[in-house]
């Protein structure tokens, strides 16, 4: 993963508790969400879940677990997809953060991936379901520049790997959903797969 | 039958039975949807309980000194300082009023700060001192606080008995006496318990986002709890990250929440940590099953007894009613059905998915497995033989029972072809198994109300909670068709207590309960619309409908949904690993109002079910008295990879003794039997009959590792 090494440019603080004080372990960190520059000056304890949460109030990034297990904060951290709950934000200072707020065009125009979820009603409770669509960005990448999975036949061949459905199931095993959706999952990544739009998001675009 | 349960007539609008996409569905693909944690007020805290670290005892110091000196902490609530509650009928709600420590996971303390990680840290630096005394957390055949309840989880005796089954049993020429066990299991819904409360001191007026199945009682119990009149109080919620059970009634995270606000003067959210639940939000309670069977050569039973064992806390009696299902399944003369609980030092036990149809569906269709085997019977065959003509343990005829049917239609779609032996590929063994499924039709009293605007649209506003069944979108087609209109004209406002009273979204009910209310308000609507002349009014014109009497009437009828699950699976004899190659259900549950939704429902607690044979399993530590897999990646639920092709279908149902709709219900049936129908696979495919639950690859390879021994 990327670090900038630029010094943390100065900007209002966000989200500053009552207490900031001098002795606090404190940091400001500049990260591009959604294609936006966010300055904050955050308690190094802040994850970047919890920054999106409750410092930018971006609430579509979930939290299940806040341990790793769930994948409901799935986020893209410079374009792969990673479990926000698990990053410390001090750590990502100059990172670019792409969340499920971002995914839709700014017309409003749906991302392929989301289209084909509403289409294949690959949700009930919507809890996981911005973690699914942000993981499965990632995992569309993955697969178009040829990283194997755990099923794939032949790991040395070189070039895409090909999105059967066992291997969409297991690039997806890090986001549970107690709902039961998989197999709507699984066929709504199947469709969106097949549109090149489907890895690209479109605050990266146009970035 | 009075005239509003006539069936609502298909032709005109029609948008009921149509696979209407989720309403909500681009707010929760986008990110839009906000669920309770994530309301925002201004000056908002947050709160972080302090669970007991021992089973059982009572807190004889709670010192805050360390955590009162944390920057930005507002407060500590203790069992000697917290507000005290008024009553509640919820023993699990009185928090922090007293000393006791009923088990291992109750809170003791809630720390309060600005920040989330201002209140972890200020809840870890809590001392609490404790005086332990020995604790019993295990259950056991033969445990000396078993009783016999009362009454059963949903009202049921616990005790029914018809004829002489023992003899009946002696006498039987063929037989079966087995035991099963299901472990403790967790809801697990993806989004954890929140709640953010918001007292107004100004207003006398408390607002609270809450993570429930209904708001309706949730403001009721906090009303009592906190001495307010129910006007001050509004509970909203909008979108629930799933339920399952686990958020039918308020549980302890939006009493802290609101303890925590009146206490400090701002909006504080207590979003539990996923780690706490398995302790404070209910479980399904652990059940241990004999089952007797008796039958003769042609597979006529003769005889079935079904005898539970389960736990509860020494909080509140819960009992799983696992025993209740043989009261509905088959024709018997000579029966048994009952239960027996103790009450140990353990968290409390609570509704999940189909409480008591799941666990003891388990057993049930386990057990008729075996006896078609002892048979040299096709188990369809066998289920098809013992069909009942009218309910067995109540003699009364069923609205519709289509069981045999949802069998027959499941061996043509899965290609089931009776006794057939077992498969082998290399080290893999393939079997398949069936079983049935049933659950009961409950309905409760709703009120709602319907407007008709100047502008040609239409508001309906119902207390339904969506947690995720689609809700939203059926009660729309509803509406819209009750009104003839399109189902773009109409805005359906829900997740309110300020709206009249309802049902929560559990017991399979919500269609039918806030449906038939949604119903009645715009028929009534239509009509007042019929006998307007001219403009509407710049108001509008509105009705309102309460079904308590109509929903209240007791039917001659036994109502029941059924369904019968088809499974194949593969045993690893190296590995031990089993894994579901094909799930496939057929589901008889009355009108389906909408094939999209409906069918993500059936799905989903087939999954739920699949999770219940192989991976899901919690353990009480008898030592420590914790559940020992308190979080996900030690509870396993079903991931992505587990999930093969799964298919749900259902066949016409068309029940006149319903309500206005015709639906059954779908959110739990989908998960009954369906652990039973992979067990039965892996028996097939092994030639090794396992019956404690899940069948993880332990206890495959200890069991492959006997000889097989004959026939299963």
């Amino acid at each position: 993963m990327a670090h900038a090494t630029d010094p943390p440019a100065p900007g209002p603080a966000h989200g500053t508790p009552d207490h900031a004080a001098a002795g606090d372990h404190r940091s400001r960190v500049s990260l591009r969400v959604n294609g936006a520059r966010r300055d904050l000056d955050l308690d190094h304890r802040v994850t970047l879940l919890d920054a999106l949460r409750e410092h930018l109030d971006l609430t579509g990034s979930k939290k299940g677990c806040d341990h790793g297990q769930c994948g409901a904060c799935t986020v893209l951290v410079d374009g792969r997809r990673a479990n926000s709950c698990l990053l410390l934000a001090v750590t990502l200072d100059g990172c670019g953060i792409t969340t499920v707020e971002g995914l839709a065009a700014p017309d409003g125009a749906l991302h392929p991936l989301q289209r084909a979820f509403v289409e294949h009603d690959a949700f009930q409770c919507g809890y996981c379901t911005p973690g699914q669509l942000c993981s499965a960005v990632g995992a569309l990448r993955e697969a178009a520049a040829g990283h194997p999975s755990h099923v794939t036949a032949d790991a040395a061949q070189a070039g895409p790997a090909v999105l059967t459905a066992e291997e969409i199931r297991e690039r997806l095993s890090g986001n549970l959903c107690r709902c039961g959706a998989y197999p709507a999952i699984v066929r709504a990544v199947a469709d969106a797969g097949t549109d090149p739009a489907a890895t690209g998001t479109a605050v990266e675009a146009a970035v | 039958m009075s005239p509003t349960t006539a069936t609502l007539d298909t032709a005109a609008q029609a948008s009921l039975g149509t696979p209407v996409p989720r309403l909500e569905a681009r707010d929760k693909v986008t990110g839009t949807a906000r669920y309770a944690a994530e309301q925002n007020p201004p000056r908002r805290a947050y709160g972080w309980p302090v669970p007991a670290t021992i089973a059982h005892g009572r807190v004889t110091a709670v010192d805050t000194t360390a955590a009162l000196a944390l920057p930005g902490v507002l407060a500590v609530l203790t069992p000697y300082d917290a507000p005290r509650l008024g009553p509640s009928d919820d023993p699990t709600l009185q928090l922090l009023q007293d000393t006791r420590v009923p088990h291992r996971g109750w809170y003791v303390a809630l720390a309060v700060a600005d920040t989330l990680e201002g209140a972890r840290a200020a809840a870890e630096a809590v001392r609490v001192g404790y005086e332990a005394e020995p604790h019993d957390v295990t259950l056991r055949e033969g445990h000396p606080g078993l009783y016999t309840p009362e009454e059963v989880n949903g009202g049921y005796p616990a005790h029914r008995e018809h004829g002489d089954p023992d003899a009946a049993f002696a006498a039987a020429p063929v037989r079966v006496d087995v035991r099963y066990s299901v472990p403790p299991l967790h809801n697990h819904a993806m989004e954890p318990h929140a709640a953010t409360a918001d007292w107004d001191a100004g207003r006398g007026h408390l607002t609270v986002y809450d993570s429930c199945q209904g708001t309706t009682v949730v403001r009721t119990v906090l009303a009592g709890l906190f001495r307010l009149p129910e006007d001050r109080v509004t509970v909203l919620a909008e979108h629930v990250g799933g339920g399952f059970g686990s958020k039918s009634t308020p549980r302890p995270h939006v009493v802290l929440a609101v303890m925590a606000t009146r206490r400090c003067g701002r909006p504080v959210t207590v979003a539990l940590p996923r780690q706490h639940l398995a302790a404070c939000v209910g479980h399904r309670a652990p059940t241990l099953h004999r089952v007797r069977l008796g039958a003769r050569p042609d597979g006529t039973l003769t005889s079935l007894t079904h005898e539970v064992l389960t736990h509860t806390s020494r909080v509140r009696e819960f009992v799983e009613q696992a025993a209740v299902p043989g009261r509905v399944m088959y024709a018997v003369r000579d029966s048994r059905t009952t239960h027996r609980v103790a009450a140990l030092d353990v968290p409390t036990p609570s509704w999940m998915r189909a409480p008591g149809e799941t666990p003891g569906m388990y057993a049930l269709e386990s057990a008729m497995d075996e006896l078609a085997d002892a048979l040299g019977m096709d188990p369809v065959e066998l289920r098809v033989r013992n069909d009942p003509a009218t309910e067995p343990d109540s003699g009364r005829p069923f609205s519709s029972r289509h069981l045999v049917e949802c069998l027959r239609e499941g061996a043509t779609r899965f290609g089931w072809t009776g006794h057939r032996p077992p498969l082998r590929e290399g080290p893999l063994l393939i079997g398949s198994g069936v079983a049935a499924a049933t659950y009961p039709v409950y309905i409760a009293p709703a009120g709602a109300r319907a407007h008709a605007r100047p502008d040609g649209s239409y508001l309906v506003e119902v207390n339904a909670t969506d947690i995720g069944t689609g809700a939203r979108t059926v009660l729309s087609q509803i509406a819209a068709d009750a009104l003839g209109v399109p189902l773009d004209a109409v805005t359906l406002s829900l997740g309110n207590s300020a709206l009249p009273p309802t049902p929560v979204a559990g017991g399979s009910a919500g269609t039918a309960s806030w449906g038939w209310a949604v119903h009645d308000a715009c028929t009534a609507l239509t009509d007042r619309l019929a006998r307007h002349h001219g403009p509407l009014p710049d108001a509008g014109l509105s009705a309102s409908a309460d079904t308590t009497q109509s929903a209240k009437q007791k039917p001659p009828y036994a109502r029941h949904a059924f369904g019968a699950h088809f499974a194949e699976v593969q045993a690893d004899t190296v590995t031990g690993e089993v894994r579901v190659r094909r799930l496939l259900g057929v589901f008889a549950a009355g009108r389906i109002l909408n094939p999209r939704t409906a069918r993500s429902q059936f799905i989903g607690g087939m999954v739920m079910g699949l999770g219940m044979a192989l991976t899901e399993h919690s353990g009480l530590d008898p030592a420590f008295g914790d559940f020992a897999e308190r979080d996900l990646a030690a509870y396993h639920v079903p991931v992505n990879a587990d999930v093969p092709a799964v298919e749900a279908h259902w066949i016409d149902e068309h029940d006149k003794h319903l309500n206005p709709m015709g639906g059954k219900g779908i959110g739990e049936i989908g998960i009954v039997g369906a652990a039973a129908a992979i067990g039965n696979a892996v028996s097939r495919a092994t030639g090794r009959r396992l019956r404690e639950l899940p069948l993880t690859p332990d206890r495959v390879l200890a069991a492959l590792s006997v000889p097989d021994t004959g026939p299963v």
